[in-house]
């Protein structure tokens, strides 16, 4: 298709059509008529009554005219994206390779301007580090346990909004809701929520029975707390994706299910799920970098401290970067830090690519 | 638990819009009707949604003499113009409002003119390398904020600009998400006749930009504009580093709040509220676009 519109184009290249500009053709001249005569196949003979001098001059004209027609046509595209690249130079792939060079160095807070080569000694000595280590592992169950039931949720809600329902922008209006509020204005109503003595949601387990919970000194329910304001801020966000790729599955898949006698569950798993594997793919992706990157939630549950907690049970990677290099300053750890949560994130990024072909080869084998 | 009412299947051939008309005109497909458990779990989840706003309400309006007590305020208190009064000039809020209104405007502005003509060239141009330039616009999204921001911060103290709003503006001018957005948007809702229509009459790039694009354009560019402000406004990483309590954003001004030797959890709340306040109203008026924008955004990515 894209081979069939070249070949269409060169009669505008050739200032065929383009130059005939009417409005900006001066009084005087009968260009309009002049290029019509040559787009017709160049009988020019018409018009050899004029005289030469201004003859030469609007073909001037008409070259400058088609030229920077070609001009237009072929730079102006770049010049529209350009904008968006230069920023990305500046601002993405600059400061992405510096941080890798800052890696290799020693470079201190007080003075970040004096760099001095270290090798790749701020690598090796993470190895080492027990509490780089500790970061990894928080992460990742933090992860776990914020992606997971967050993107389950979402996918029931958004089951139950396909429905036909009274009210439906209302639910999801309210669904959506969380997604305005900031992660700083969320973390500190949760930290208060979550509180030991006063916080709402001890108040509510005390009607189940269960006795007070420091939420934020213990291991495990710290991480859930931390996890809670992810899946609070993110799931109705998420069910709106889904609900849309859910609208858009065309209606005689579930038809010719029904036909075949699928019950609404095997609907839902034969034709629902399947016909949702893309969206799956790319919320539990963008669910995934988020996680990773996880920094003001679990700062800000801690009242705006990076340790997260007294054993550090809930600091997560972007907070030990942040806690190495703003209250450790040692700019050159905190960048060798943000490269390995870099390279962590390429990993997984193969991983999802791998399950991802091995995936869809195997349904195009099931359906074959 | 729902009625499972299969009346005249539709046929999928159907143009998108004139089978949502029939939806909503009342013949069902294999959409059924929610029954009771389902209009219970959707409550459930919606007081889930909004209670955590709704407390805050509530104490943003008390002491902590009151806040330090086991039972949740469920009503509103008598110190909330105290507290917004408190939060607004003491904590700073007013000066930081007016910066992040500054800031956020200035991003939605240049991100959506840029991800506009962007997104044009992507979807209806020819030109070298295309695909792989879009390509490489994807990618740009999984690079993590915090590899940038050691440079960007060395940067700043070099330039000296830190507590400057321009440090926490240029970063952020563009972005890959609000590309890929038009981009998709475009090749879609902008005929290319229209375009070659425009250059047959002499149109160079620009005006037809001005001319075609930007009015073709306009619904989808106020769903980016709509996004890009909320993430503009919420953004933290990058302006807790950048900014100090001197000249802050919101989100910066929010955690100093919480810092002082007794910390007042009504005036904290009260802070917080009036951070959420701007966004929470826009979303009581253009909620509807907002939830149709996303849902358009997933259906195309």
């Amino acid at each position: 298709m894209t081979t069939d519109r070249t070949k269409a184009a060169p009669p505008a290249d050739a200032g065929g059509a383009a130059p005939r500009l009417t409005k900006e053709t001066p009084p005087g001249e009968a260009a309009p008529d002049d290029s019509a005569a040559k787009t017709a196949g160049g009988t020019t003979k018409k018009h050899a009554a004029q005289d030469p001098a201004s003859r030469a001059k609007r073909e001037r004209r008409m070259r400058w005219r088609s030229r920077r027609y070609r001009w237009d046509i072929k730079y102006s595209p770049y010049a529209f994206i350009s904008p968006f690249f230069l920023f990305f130079a500046a601002f993405g792939l600059f400061p992405l390779l510096y941080t890798g060079w800052a890696s290799l160095h020693s470079v201190s807070f007080v003075h970040p301007n004096d760099m001095e080569w270290n090798g790749i000694e701020n690598f090796t000595r993470l190895w080492d580090d027990e509490f780089f280590w500790r970061a990894l592992r928080n992460t990742f169950f933090i992860g776990v346990i914020s992606t997971v039931p967050q993107l389950a949720m979402a996918l029931g809600l958004a089951h139950l909004l396909n429905y036909r329902l009274r009210g439906s922008m209302f639910w999801r209006v309210a669904m959506l809701t969380p997604y305005a509020t900031s992660i700083a204005a969320a973390s500190m109503v949760f930290a208060m929520l979550f509180g030991r003595d006063y916080g709402a949601i001890n108040w509510g387990l005390g009607f189940l029975g269960i006795d007070n919970i420091d939420w934020r000194a213990g291991d495990w329910t710290s991480k859930i707390a931390v996890s809670s304001i992810v899946i609070w801020r993110w799931t109705g966000y998420n069910t709106l994706i889904y609900l849309a790729s859910m609208q858009a599955i065309p209606n005689d898949l579930y038809e010719s299910a029904a036909l075949d006698g699928a019950s609404r569950w095997q609907q839902f798993r034969n034709v629902t799920l399947p016909m949702l594997r893309p969206t799956l793919l790319f919320t539990i992706v963008v669910s995934t970098i988020g996680a990773t990157q996880l920094f003001g939630e679990p700062m800000l549950f801690n009242d705006g401290d990076p340790g997260g907690g007294s054993q550090g049970q809930f600091q997560t990677l972007g907070l030990y970067m942040y806690d190495m290099g703003w209250t450790n300053r040692n700019l050159g750890r905190s960048a060798a830090i943000a490269w390995t949560m870099f390279l962590i994130l390429i990993f997984i990024g193969l991983i999802y690519w791998a399950l991802s072909r091995w995936v869809s080869s195997n349904t195009l084998e099931e359906s074959s | 638990m729902a009625t499972t009412t299969q009346s005249t299947p539709l046929s999928s051939r159907e143009p998108a819009t004139r089978r949502r008309r029939r939806r909503r005109a009342g013949s069902a497909g294999r959409q059924m009707h929610a029954g009771w458990l389902t209009y219970t779990i959707l409550t459930l989840f919606t007081i889930g949604s909004l209670y955590p706003l709704v407390w805050q309400m509530f104490a943003s309006s008390w002491d902590n003499s009151r806040l330090n007590k086991p039972t949740p305020p469920f009503w509103f208190g008598p110190r909330l113009w105290h507290n917004l009064d408190e939060a607004w000039n003491t904590g700073n809020m007013g000066h930081a409002m007016v910066n992040t209104l500054f800031v956020a405007s200035c991003i939605t502005v240049s991100t959506v003119l840029f991800a506009t003509l962007a997104g044009f060239a992507f979807a209806k141009l020819r030109f070298r390398a295309k695909n792989l330039l879009m390509l490489l616009v994807i990618g740009t999204m999984m690079v993590p904020p915090q590899l940038t921001v050691v440079p960007m911060f060395m940067a700043v103290a070099k330039l000296e600009w830190t507590d400057h709003l321009q440090a926490v503006i240029l970063p952020m001018m563009v972005s890959a998400f609000g590309v890929f957005f038009m981009r998709q948007y475009l090749s879609q809702a902008l005929p290319g006749e229209l375009i070659e229509a425009a250059r047959v009459d002499g149109a160079s790039s620009l005006r037809v930009v001005w001319h075609v694009v930007f009015p073709a354009a306009r619904p989808a560019m106020a769903v980016l504009a709509m996004l890009t402000f909320v993430m503009a406004w919420n953004e933290f990483f990058w302006p807790i580093i950048a900014l100090t309590q001197q000249n802050p954003t919101v989100q910066v001004a929010l955690t100093n709040l919480g810092r002082g030797y007794v910390p007042d959890n009504g005036i904290i709340m009260a802070g917080a509220l009036i951070g959420t306040l701007p966004l929470l109203l826009a979303f009581v008026v253009f909620g509807r676009q907002i939830v149709g924008g996303i849902m358009n955004g997933a259906l195309k990515g």
